[in-house]
């Protein structure tokens, strides 16, 4: 159990620590709220404004089908999003910072 | 070891003999009366399996699987998961690899565990079914069932991997007192397994009993012993690689048949819903439905009844309801004790987030191809012909197998409903060895090793801890399964969401992002969490009111009469009408005057779904708490925590212990 002991306050300070703590809090939760209300508009608008989901747009298809078929690619699109930024910001400032501590 | 194989043995040749009964006994077809109860596959949230039922009269098609083909595919995944079993057996040898599997498995991997864990029979056979009986309405249904997994995404995931070890009790105890932060995350943990457990148990056996016509209890048993074997001996990585197998069958099975209702349509979504819309069947059982005839009552009905099936309110009619559905989704699924389990599996936080990632890709696959069954199901077998069967739809998937199957060849749509049903049955094994595992995990690792041994138990000790608990936290299942073969437990998956929304998510996102939190908030926040929502639920439309069902009756045998009297009833149906208003009359005489289990004649509170309102209550609570006992500890290690969850540092310690 040779464990290396850190100074979590001194790291907290760290303005590696704080851009990454700010860039991460701001994307997550900026996106997790745009998700959520993209995903409460379904059931919203299938109560209170049915004559729009009624719209046929494609053929028989109609806009309430095609609203809820997007809720699938939004979400994925925004799971590669995210993955995307994670990887190239969150992560790569994560591995300086660690680097920086060793 | 040796002992190990004997036990595996016995496993092994119980559930033949389970399997075999059926056959041996020459089971007769399943009597009407199966195939009316609505099983608890159905066991979605929003699914009212008292409002979908029909009167016992009507149900008299059945669905059976033909033994000879069902029954070696049944064992060769039997006999596939017991050898995954025996290898994982071999190499689970500490306390991390029984909870983790010792932390050795890949994003990839985990995606698909994940998709096995949570994609249940209810969601594969209740949606096509709901879809097949209701259109638009179980699509929408569906989509808050990925979205959930945002959530799990952007907030829970990687902090947890990198703050946590094996179970909730290690996240929430991280900066407060740990024997009673533990305690309550047990109860909690606990409490939300056995609702999810006992509402798939129940399913289990109905599915069973319904496709291959074996009793119930034998059912059960079997199932139960194929899951404590599972747990037992194999641990998380005979847990996870039987979750993986499951998610490569149930998205083959649902891949194929998708496939066959494409070609009907010559591959072109146009013509599919052209062919829905105008589907005569289709347009006659929209036109029976109680919503449409409201609608005509109203004068705001469409006189295009068929393309009234892809519009949304044929089923989901209160929308407060929905929402308050989609709010414990969507919350829920991240407090879910047996899914944060699986992000301790892997060994960083990028393969948790790439499982997430890839997990979302494979339910989501799985929900769209649930669609094409669904209406599939309603075109080709029509919604009047899938009622017949099971009045909640439940058997639309399964039907539409042999359909499609028995258009190249009658061995062909055997072969396809048989390997469905054991796709059924994999799925029901993955999703409750999961929640045995997880329910395990917070007795033994929390409860016994940190408050009964304060943490003082060697590797050996506790590996048997969690074996000998996850032996009773099975067998426990199993009688309680047995126990609730006629209780509704339709609301029980609702309840586990509920309560895994108002009680775990906020103090997990509290623990991660609160410095101030601390114990009390974590106490108060479980606490009121739990029991607002088991009130809530106990006091909702999902119990059964008696006088509300004798109303029902009332209502039903009113209408027929008024039916006869019109005139409206040709004379060869009115002897069943005239039955059907017996049976109702009796049913009313047995029901009137009778009280809920908490001595109501009607609910208190009237959504079925109590996240809207316990949710904010469980945050509040948390919050209350935390800010009324402050406490210093807690926030001078808000540093590390904070700094541990974000970077992954200190994270070794976890693995390693």
């Amino acid at each position: 159990m040779a464990e290396k002991t850190y100074d979590w306050a001194s790291i907290a300070k760290n303005p590696k620590f704080i851009e990454l703590h700010h860039k991460k809090t701001a994307f997550l939760f900026g996106w997790w709220i745009f998700s959520t209300i993209y995903y409460f508009l379904l059931p919203i608008g299938a109560a209170y404004a049915p004559g729009l989901f009624k719209i046929q747009i494609l053929g028989r298809i109609n806009f309430g089908y095609i609203f809820a078929l997007s809720q699938f690619f939004v979400s994925w699109g925004l799971a590669m999003y995210y993955a995307h930024v994670a990887n190239k910001d969150f992560d790569r400032l994560t591995r300086e910072l660690v680097n920086e501590l060793q | 070891m040796k002992r190990l194989l004997v036990a595996l043995g016995c496993v092994l040749s119980l559930s033949i003999a389970a399997y075999a009964a059926p056959e041996a006994a020459k089971a007769p077809e399943a009597t009407p009366a199966v195939a009316a109860q609505a099983p608890a596959a159905a066991a979605a949230p929003a699914v009212d399996a008292a409002k979908v039922a029909a009167p016992a009269a009507e149900s008299k098609a059945t669905l059976k699987a033909n033994p000879k083909v069902t029954i070696p595919i049944f064992l060769i995944i039997i006999a596939a998961t017991m050898s995954v079993v025996v290898w994982s057996a071999k190499q689970t040898k500490s306390a991390a690899d029984f909870y983790t599997a010792g932390g050795g498995i890949t994003g990839t991997q985990n995606g698909w565990a994940i998709a096995g864990d949570y994609m249940s029979a209810a969601s594969f056979l209740g949606i096509s079914g709901m879809i097949s009986l209701y259109g638009y309405d179980g699509f929408m249904y569906s989509v808050g069932w990925l979205v959930a997994y945002i959530t799990v995404l952007l907030i829970v995931a990687e902090p947890c991997r990198n703050a946590g070890k094996y179970t909730l009790g290690d996240i929430l105890s991280f900066r407060t007192s740990p024997k009673p932060v533990r305690a309550v995350a047990a109860i909690s943990t606990v409490s939300v397994s056995t609702f999810y457990l006992t509402a798939q148990m129940v399913g289990a056996g109905k599915l069973m009993q319904l496709l291959l016509g074996i009793n119930y209890t034998i059912a059960i048993v079997g199932v139960g012993i194929l899951m404590v074997g599972y747990v037992v001996f194999g641990g998380m990585t005979a847990t996870t690689w039987v979750q993986i197998i499951k998610a490569g069958l149930l998205m083959t099975g649902a891949f194929i048949l998708s496939v066959m209702v494409a070609i009907k349509s010559g591959f072109s979504p146009f013509q599919f819903f052209t062919d829905i819309a105008t589907n005569q069947n289709i347009i006659d059982h929209v036109k029976l439905l109680p919503i449409y005839l409201k609608e005509v009552d109203a004068g705001t009905a469409t006189a295009d009844a068929g393309q009234r099936f892809l519009e949304p309110g044929l089923f989901l009619t209160n929308p407060l309801d929905q929402i308050s559905l989609g709010m414990a989704l969507v919350l829920g699924t991240a407090g879910m004790p047996h899914i944060l389990m699986r992000f301790f599996t892997v060994p960083t936080a990028q393969e948790a987030r790439k499982s997430v990632i890839v997990a979302m890709f494979i339910i989501g696959s799985f929900y769209i191809l649930t669609t094409l069954l669904g209406f599939g199901a309603a075109v080709h077998l029509s919604p009047q012909g899938i009622k017949q069967v099971d009045a909640g739809g439940n058997m639309a998937a399964m039907m539409l197998a042999k359909t499609m199957g028995s258009e190249f060849s009658p061995f062909i749509g055997d072969l396809l409903l048989a390997f469905l049903c054991a796709v059924a049955f994999a799925t029901i094994l993955a999703v409750v060895s999961g929640l045995v595992l997880a329910a395990s995990a917070a007795i033994a690792h929390d409860i016994y090793v940190n408050v009964i041994k304060d943490g003082h138990a060697d590797q050996h000790e506790q590996v048997m801890a969690a074996r000998i608990t996850s032996f009773c936290v099975g067998a426990v299942g199993i009688l309680i399964g047995i126990a609730a073969e006629k209780q509704n437990v339709a609301h029980l998956v609702a309840l586990a969401f509920a309560v895994a929304s108002s009680g775990n998510l906020p103090v997990v996102v509290m623990s991660l992002f609160w410095k101030k939190f601390n114990t009390a908030g974590v106490v108060a926040g479980l606490v009121v969490g739990t029991i607002a929502s088991i009130g809530l639920v106990m006091v909702s439309p999902n119990m059964t009111y008696p006088d509300r069902v004798a109303d029902n009756a009332k209502a039903a045998y009113t209408k027929l009469e008024a039916e006869i009297a019109a005139g409206l009833v040709a004379p060869a149906a009115m002897e069943k009408t005239l039955k059907t208003i017996e049976a109702k009359k009796a049913e009313e005489a047995k029901n009137r005057g009778g009280k809920s289990m908490l001595g109501l004649s009607k609910p208190l509170f009237n959504l079925k779904n109590p996240g809207i309102v316990s949710i904010p209550l469980g945050f509040i609570a948390a919050i209350l708490a935390t800010l009324a006992f402050p406490c210093r500890r807690a926030e001078e290690m808000w540093d590390e925590i904070y700094v541990r969850q974000n970077t992954g540092l200190g994270m070794a310690k976890a693995i390693d212990h």
